[in-house]
């Protein structure tokens, strides 16, 4: 029992991720945690989008199941799972089933190398962001194996389409994140890094967030990934793969019920996925808005409150919906209801302010306000942007990003390489 | 039982002999030229597994480098042959190897 | 940190392998060995990252997982595999071809066998950490060249797969 303790609190002095320092306890409990988290924010998506949605088209949204329509995903989840699970019968069966858990998992397991803080990471790895890509360009694989096996024309056409179009936003994607890592090597110990926590500790050392890094270089290279990821993750303006005026749903049209839950849920964890690799390569992952320019511990202590106001904001707004709902006496549980989720919440914000867990928590605040500010930007272009036609599509991948990306590298290169020889011998 | 359980290089050698084997069966036997293709990439893989492995038991990253030459060569062969299939699809309406017997259409 | 349970691990890889390329071969539909194919090249790249090769591993599942099969999975899906799917799988001279393994395969186990003093078991300790900028350093230092070589056979394989999949160029 005491050598099952030591082991526990062992991890608790070391300063690396539980995988990198061999803690299998506490790897597990960041992944249950990444993976809570996770879940909690594709619910959370869920209800956001369709709500900024449908404040973008001046409508309401969802508003009947829960104050403000917040039990919309609870209802949603519950109806999916009660849904009959119908598979056609020209299906390949192994196939069919296989398809939606390759694309979650896909989806999932890229999480395990993204640095939410220095330490809060399940592992690093020498290859974090490689291996960052290269599983999330296998979902790919479950999205045309899910099209093939459903034995049909929409998802046939959809697998090809968003097959084409992946693996052509691949190309470009890699020249972006490319040129990001050359920046990584232009520390005082002169090595680059493929770590994803490297990457932001370069970013760290060097004082400068790699977006603002050689301007306008690296926010061409972070445009060209902001670009690409949307394309990546099948999404307005870049749906084609379930463009549903001319594909009904794409590749998951013949998908019912928990089947097709799945494809959703790998659907936003991938965008939330992509999201942290550009946040962790140019927007300089963890790290607080002007670490170097506003650096004196006045500074460290009004940025270490931000967590904290953020969830007393959400409390606010929650009050102010609950003063303003309508006073009907059948609203009463609704308005109680709204109240009670601002209470935890405002409550949440108030221990954020303990100085013990504010320093601990910080991190992750400043990494999941980056994210989902990227969140925002993708409900913005569903709202705002039409639908690229297929030649379109080709073209920008390759015709417009990849020239561009090409580019971008071997200026950043030249320049990397005369700061080293010239400027700074 | 110790030999068994104490991996060296000579057991990841046989495991890509085995690969190397089923590759060559693949290729020897079948008729589909995408299954051939495919017993090509699993002959490249084990020829992969065998260098990585050798990289291991001196020491040296050459054969990793030789490894990842493999797999950029893997990329065009698969490439080449992919379009030469399709091409060949396009003429005789069928996937069988054996059905490509003219020296010119 | 230290390696777990290395035997297990390389069993259970070693056995999905083969059992992935035992059935890229005998499947009947394309797509089955397409995926088949796939699961063997996972579980390759975890081979790899046994062997202390974390960047082949990374290549390997970006590269030929991610890219590689896609790619045939598009073309299988391109040509209709129905007939041939209905048709003989082997060819005429299976026979012959598979005479031809069993022979490669006695081959190798006579190598294996008698020679297994030609591979003395070194297992020299790699530090794991910096093998992507170890790799790095060799390519674009040692293997320069070979490196540009391999970048023009690629331009050269882009321009081949156009000429020979387009219908008019």
């Amino acid at each position: 029992m005491g050598q099952v303790v030591q082991y526990i609190r062992s991890y608790l002095s070391s300063d690396q991720t539980p995988g990198a320092a061999g803690n299998m306890f506490w790897a597990l409990v960041y992944i249950m945690l990444v993976f809570g988290g996770l879940s909690v924010a594709v619910i959370a998506m869920n209800w956001l989008e369709r709500k900024i949605l449908a404040h973008m088209q001046v409508r309401l949204g969802p508003m009947r199941v829960g104050p403000h329509g917040l039990l919309q995903p609870i209802a949603d989840a519950i109806k999916l799972l009660l849904k009959e699970d119908i598979m056609p019968a020209e299906a390949d069966g192994v196939v069919f089933w296989m398809a939606p858990f390759i694309v979650v998992l896909a989806a999932f397991t890229v999480f395990v190398v993204v640095p939410f803080g220095p330490t809060h990471a399940i592992t690093d790895m020498n290859i974090g962001i490689l291996f960052m890509l290269g599983v999330s360009s296998l979902s790919v694989l479950g999205i045309v194996m899910a099209g093939w096996a459903s034995n049909s024309h929409y998802p046939l056409i959809g697998a090809l389409r968003s097959s084409a179009q992946m693996v052509s936003y691949e190309v470009a994607m890699g020249l972006a994140v490319v040129s990001a890592i050359l920046m990584t090597s232009l520390n005082a110990e002169g090595t680059g890094t493929l770590s994803m926590i490297g990457i932001v500790q370069a970013q760290q050392a060097q004082g400068e967030w790699f977006i603002f890094k050689f301007f306008p270089l690296g926010l061409i290279a972070f445009f060209i990934f902001a670009v690409a990821m949307v394309a990546e993750t099948n999404r307005a303006p870049f749906d084609l793969a379930e463009a549903e005026s001319e594909l009904t749903a794409g590749f998951h049209t013949e998908y019912s019920g928990f089947r097709w839950s799945l494809f959703f849920l790998a659907e936003y964890s991938a965008m939330i996925a992509v999201s942290s690799i550009a946040v962790t390569l140019w927007l300089g992952g963890w790290l607080r808005p002007f670490p170097n320019l506003l650096n004196s511990s006045t500074w460290d202590l009004v940025f270490s409150l931000f967590p904290g106001v953020t969830f007393l904001l959400f409390a606010a707004m929650c009050f102010y919906n609950a003063v303003r709902m309508p006073k009907h006496p059948l609203f009463r549980i609704q308005t109680i209801g709204l109240a009670g989720f601002g209470v935890v919440l405002g409550l949440i914000g108030l221990v954020l302010f303990l100085p013990a867990v504010s320093m601990r928590v910080q991190d992750i605040f400043w990494f999941a306000a980056k994210v989902a500010g990227f969140m925002y930007l993708y409900i913005w272009y569903r709202g705002t942007f039409p639908r690229y036609r297929f030649d379109q599509l080709m073209q920008m991948g390759w015709k417009v990003l990849l020239p561009m990306g090409l580019g971008v590298l071997i200026l950043t290169a030249g320049v990397a390489l005369l700061q080293q020889r010239i400027w700074h011998p | 039982m110790e030999s068994m359980l104490h991996i060296t290089t000579l057991h990841y050698l046989v495991l890509g002999a085995a690969l190397f084997l089923l590759g060559v069966i693949g290729v020897l036997t079948r008729r589909n030229v995408v299954i051939v293709l495919m017993s090509i990439e699993l002959i490249l893989n084990a020829v992969n597994l065998n260098l990585v492995a050798f990289s291991r038991m001196w020491g040296g990253l050459h054969g990793q480098i030789f490894a990842i030459f493999v797999i950029t060569d893997a990329a065009a062969e698969a490439a080449v042959g992919l379009g030469i299939l399709i091409a060949f699809f396009r003429n005789k309406e069928t996937v069988n190897i054996d059905e490509v017997n003219l020296l010119k259409w | 940190m230290a390696p777990v349970a290395t035997p297990f691990f390389f069993y259970l890889f070693a056995a999905i392998m083969v059992i992935g390329g035992i059935m890229v071969i005998t499947r009947k539909n394309p797509v089955h060995s397409a995926l088949a194919l796939i699961v063997t090249l996972l579980a390759q790249a975890s081979v790899y990252l046994m062997l202390y090769a974390p960047f082949v591993a990374g290549v390997q599942i970006i590269l030929y997982a991610g890219g590689i099969m896609v790619l045939f999975l598009f073309v299988i899906m391109l040509v209709s595999i129905d007939r041939s799917i209905r048709e003989r799988q082997f060819n005429s001279q299976w026979v012959v071809g598979l005479i031809a393994a069993t022979a490669l395969g006695g081959l190798f186990i006579a190598v294996y066998t008698k020679g297994t003093n030609i591979f003395p078991e070194h297992a020299l300790s790699i530090v794991e950490s910096d093998n992507t900028q170890q790799v790095a350093t060799m390519l674009y230092g040692q293997y320069m060249f070979p490196f540009e070589i391999a970048s023009l056979l690629l331009l050269v394989a882009i321009i081949g797969a156009v000429v020979m999949a387009k219908k008019r160029i």
